[in-house]
């Protein structure tokens, strides 16, 4: 036994990797209030200080400080970075300086290329020379996309696919670097490897070995990092500040070498609470010295940069890294696991200032300790800056020990991942099917050729029928475009690192997506229960826009009437990507979620039969359109808990925004009154909610005087955004939006 | 049983205790000046919903009353149409739902049927505009004589209610209005809180689609914080 784990409940967890069973034997539940927590030290303060300059700086120069053309990131292709080396707690930088941003082109040497001169930088001819005998993810990609693949990402039916950089949404099991050392976990890879070697050499194992000499090979890297910051990463964590250190280097090691575009951090909180337990009994650390730590370590996290395009900012908008972190939620025991670390780490957005990473995620149950529940109400109203997802609906699948990588998948840490699979826009669709096959915009063949709908009314049944045709042959095109993606994916930019942090065995799931759900709802309402007539394009005969006689019910006020066939839609689009067998088992699942490219989709889709304009914004992820909730906030809430977890098992993202008088004249009472609002809405086994308690007009002011406001967080589909960091479009989406404010 | 109905919001938070579902009835008696529901005075228009119907509705959003929230019925005058509120409230209490009435105490003054209203409700919530019969007949069209009766049946019943009065700049934020509506209120005991709401404009555009001229167009909106200072000059503390 390792002299390390002295103290701790002893269990299997000793003799296989067992971070959970780790977690339950030693962890001690807190359901007192928040009144223990320490506010920043004055060295705490000093760092944030400095840390502030540079964002400062990095925001005059336009959204990149520097970055490194010369160097392509990996683990060990740095000199060791700091951001005050005398006065750090907890060490270690992508880079060698703080927020310069090193180049990946393993996703593709287009989008590096492009994305350094973005900034007004040349990637060097070092890198282009050393890519030039190197397959990217990309190349692999478009060696192999079939014409009808092009052609649906080029009018925009699907977006944003992992094609061109890291596929993300892996989550690491970083926890295991701190408890077992990476001596340890090297052990157990090569146990596996050796026993797979013994079996049949299909192409399954084959290409499992070589994963398994992969990790191997980066698990040694990872060791290496640590080394060239002077630590000793081989053995278990003997203390917090080390478990935390260890932890980070394990993260760390992840986003040098990829760059996801989520690169979530899991559930460590709880996890890293039973190394502060310890401390504390042993007079090692006070509350105060905890805190401390756990500041510097969010520091850390606050610098994560990875190097990006203008037209992925669109789709992704505000620079984000989704370093989802997991917070509270119920053992399966029935203690909670909210900890005294639950409520640290929540603190932190007072000791550093509110921020949009870390990604604070809470998971909600109704059985979650009343202390708690308000503490993170009156966070959520102060700040701006965490979400909530439903642990109770998301326990009884996943166990008590999973995590949310980006903004609501959930997925067993360590020993389940996902393939990411961007989304699919279901407006374009409707459109598509309405003109032969055609898109709408470009006026080119996407789908198969078919007869245009012909008649000046839309008939439901007729429409119907025609989505009926036309889905599932995009259901099809979809699921093997991510078929190709995940297959090249693995052969030329493969998670390294974060694959060696979890079993050799994982179950995967690919998570499909869709954009544009409540206007194919309200679309469909409009035919049914109002008069739609087609208005077509002279020159090109396309149906181009609507005018709608009469009225509907619109998504979001609680009406069966239309709510209904937003269920209805989404069952059907989720059974048909069913048909199609992915790559390597995957489980298909799905998620309602647009980040910010419901702005892009929506300029990319031309007038839809619910009365929406060629080129206005969806509305985001499940949310109803914007203005057309006309019972309320509760009622939009209703209409959303409505969707099915079971067929968006990847998520269902809702993003509500009210104005702070309309949740309560006092601030207890509004305290009281978001717990009720979130007990409501979650017992109804809604899945996800991003809480947002501010006026339209301070994001007007924000809009107008960015500088004045650096650090306004803001909830948007999935994730948390400084304000200012979004494009002018995005800017102006989200003021749009419903802000709930019915006095 | 019918009720004319302006509209319904899924989430108040700020009519009552906790979140409540919102009732708006249609039509009512009084032409408050600074009213900011001119849509829901017209009797005749508004839709027509069956009991049954709103009992339905507001049943959905009972995962959110928790511990003290519920449904507040307001208008428009809800006492215009006791019947029907007395039949919703009765189903919801049968449900165990919290009911609240937001009134001006002006709509009815059938004693017999306000008491059978009250026995089904829970809170309520009483507009006590002006302290004369001249500032009644003046900016409400209504009577103080009519509220003081309403007040004393409360009184009589039991009933805990609240009292809300707007502050409008240069007609009721005065200290002297203020001291004088605490000295007003002391004689009934089953008065929970006094809030005191600020005077406000959003309902201008509702006036200009209405077409009617909205009378305190030129007043200006009262500051929350200067609200917030007129707290003091109630001399007790029901806040």
């Amino acid at each position: 036994m390792f002299t390390q784990w002295a103290g701790f409940v002893p269990g299997e967890w000793q003799k296989e990797i067992n971070v959970r069973e780790f977690i339950q034997k030693n962890y001690t539940p807190y359901e007192g209030n928040e009144d223990f927590l320490c506010s920043a030290t004055k060295r705490t303060e000093e760092l944030m200080h400095k840390l502030n300059n540079l964002f400062a700086l990095e925001r005059e120069f336009g959204g990149v400080l520097d970055i490194d053309t010369q160097t392509v990131t990996s683990l060990l292709n740095y000199k060791p970075g700091y951001l005050d080396k005398e006065n750090e707690l907890i060490v270690g930088l992508q880079t060698d300086r703080p927020l310069k941003r090193g180049v990946n082109p393993f996703g593709g040497l287009k989008m590096t290329r492009d994305a350094c001169k973005a900034y007004g930088y040349e990637l060097s001819r070092k890198v282009e020379d050393e890519f030039q005998y190197r397959t990217t993810h990309n190349d692999g990609v478009f060696r192999v996309y079939n014409e009808t693949t092009k052609a649906a990402r080029h009018c925009g039916l699907i977006t944003g696919l992992p094609d061109a950089y890291g596929r993300g949404r892996i989550i690491g099991d970083y926890r295991r670097v701190a408890l077992y050392g990476i001596d340890r976990l090297i052990e157990e890879k090569k146990k596996d490897k050796e026993a797979i070697g013994e079996e049949l050499m299909d192409v399954d194992n084959i290409r499992q070995l070589e994963e398994l000499f992969q990790q191997i090979n980066f698990l040694g890297k990872l060791k290496e990092m640590a080394e060239m910051y002077g630590f000793d990463i081989s053995k278990p964590a003997q203390n917090a500040k080390e478990a935390v250190q260890w932890l980070y280097f394990g993260y760390l090691g992840s986003i040098k070498e990829q760059n996801g575009a989520a690169m979530s951090l899991g559930r460590i909180t709880t996890f890293l609470d039973v190394y502060f337990e310890r401390d504390l009994k042993n007079g090692v650390l006070t509350e105060s010295e905890v805190q401390e730590i756990m500041d510097d370590f969010v520091i850390k996290l606050r610098m994560a940069r990875h190097l990006r395009t203008p037209d992925y900012n669109e789709l992704f908008g505000g620079d984000p890294m989704w370093i989802t972190e997991a917070i509270g939620g119920m053992g399966e025991d029935g203690r909670t696991l909210v900890t005294k670390n639950s409520y640290r780490i929540l603190h932190t957005l007072y000791n550093l200032g509110t921020s949009a990473e870390p990604n604070l995620t809470v998971l909600w149950s109704n059985d979650l300790p009343e202390n708690f529940k308000r503490y993170c109400a009156k966070v959520s109203c102060e700040t701006d800056a965490i979400q909530y997802e439903n642990d109770d609906l998301m326990r009884p699948k996943f166990g008590d020990d999973y995590a949310i990588a980006c903004c609501v998948s959930a997925m067993r840490v360590g020993k389940e991942m996902q393939f990411f699979g961007a989304r699919a826009n279901l407006a374009k669709l409707l459109l598509l099917s309405l003109n032969g096959g055609k898109d709408e915009k470009k006026n080119v063949q996407v789908g198969p050729v078919s007869e245009s709908y012909t008649e000046e009314y839309l008939d439901y049944d007729k429409v119907i029928t025609l989505l009926d045709f036309y889905r599932p042959w995009m259901a099809k095109m979809y699921a093997n475009t991510m078929n190709v993606i995940h297959y090249m994916h693995d052969k030329y930019a493969y998670e390294k690192t974060q694959m060696a942090l979890h079993d050799t065995k994982v179950h995967r799931y690919m998570s499909f997506g869709v954009a544009g759900m409540s206007v194919l709802a309200d679309s469909l309402s409009a035919i049914k229960y109002a008069k739609v007539k087609c208005i077509r394009d002279k020159e090109t005969g396309l149906i181009s826009d609507f005018e709608i006689e009469g009225e509907y019910p619109a998504f979001g006020n609680d009406d069966d009437r239309v709510d209904s066939i937003a269920c209805e839609q989404m069952e059907l689009f989720f059974k048909e990507l069913q048909k199609t067998p992915l790559y390597k088992d995957a489980e298909h699942t799905l998620s309602i979620l647009t980040i910010t490219s419901n702005v892009v989709y929506g300029k990319k889709t031309g007038s839809t039969p619910d009365g929406r304009k060629a080129g206005e914004a969806f509305a985001p992820g499940a949310n109803p359109m914007h203005g057309r909730e006309k019972n309320g906030a509760l009622a939009a809430l209703n209409s959303i808990a409505k969707i099915s977890y079971e067929y968006c098992k990847d998520g269902i993202s809702n993003t509500f925004s009210i104005v702070p008088e309309a949740l309560g004249k006092t601030e207890s009472e509004r305290i009281s009154n978001l717990v009720a609002l979130l007990e409501g809405y979650f017992a109804q086994m809604a899945h996800h909610i991003n809480v947002n308690v501010l006026n339209r007009e301070t994001l007007l002011e924000a809009y107008e005087n960015p500088e004045k406001y650096p650090n306004l967080t803001i909830r948007v589909s999935g994730y948390a955004v400084n304000f200012y960091k979004l494009t002018k479009e995005q800017q102006r989406e989200v003021i749009s939006r419903t802000f709930h404010q019915s006095v | 049983m019918l009720g004319r109905i302006h509209s319904f919001q899924s989430m108040g938070a700020v009519d009552g205790p906790g979140l409540r579902y919102v009732v708006f009835m249609q039509g009512c008696p009084l032409r408050c000046a600074y009213c900011h529901n001119p849509d829901t005075w017209d009797s005749s228009s508004g839709t027509l919903y069956e009991v049954d119907e709103v009992v339905k509705k507001i049943l959905r959003y009972r995962p959110y009353f928790q511990k003290n929230g519920g449904v507040t019925v307001t208008g428009g005058e809800p006492l215009l149409q006791i019947d029907f509120i007395t039949q919703l409230f009765k189903r919801l209490k049968e449900e165990g739902i919290h009911t609240a009435l937001d009134t001006s105490g002006i709509g009815c003054t059938d004693t017999e049927k306000i008491k059978k209203v009250f026995s089904y409700t829970d809170l309520i919530l009483c507009d006590v505009k002006f302290l004369s019969e001249g500032g009644y007949q003046e900016y409400c069209r209504g009577s103080f004589k009519t509220v003081c009766s309403f007040l004393e049946l409360m009184k009589e019943q039991k009933k805990p209610f609240w009292v809300r009065n707007v502050i409008v700049p240069g007609l009721t934020d005065a200290k002297e209005h203020i001291q004088k509506l605490g000295a007003f209120l002391n004689q009934y005991p089953d008065l929970e809180k006094i809030e005191l709401l600020p005077f406000r404009k959003l309902c201008l555009e509702k006036y200009q689609t209405l077409g009617i001229s909205f009378p305190f167009e030129k007043v200006p909106e009262m500051k929350s914080d200067d609200v917030k200072k007129l707290y003091q000059y109630l001399d007790r503390n029901i806040n």
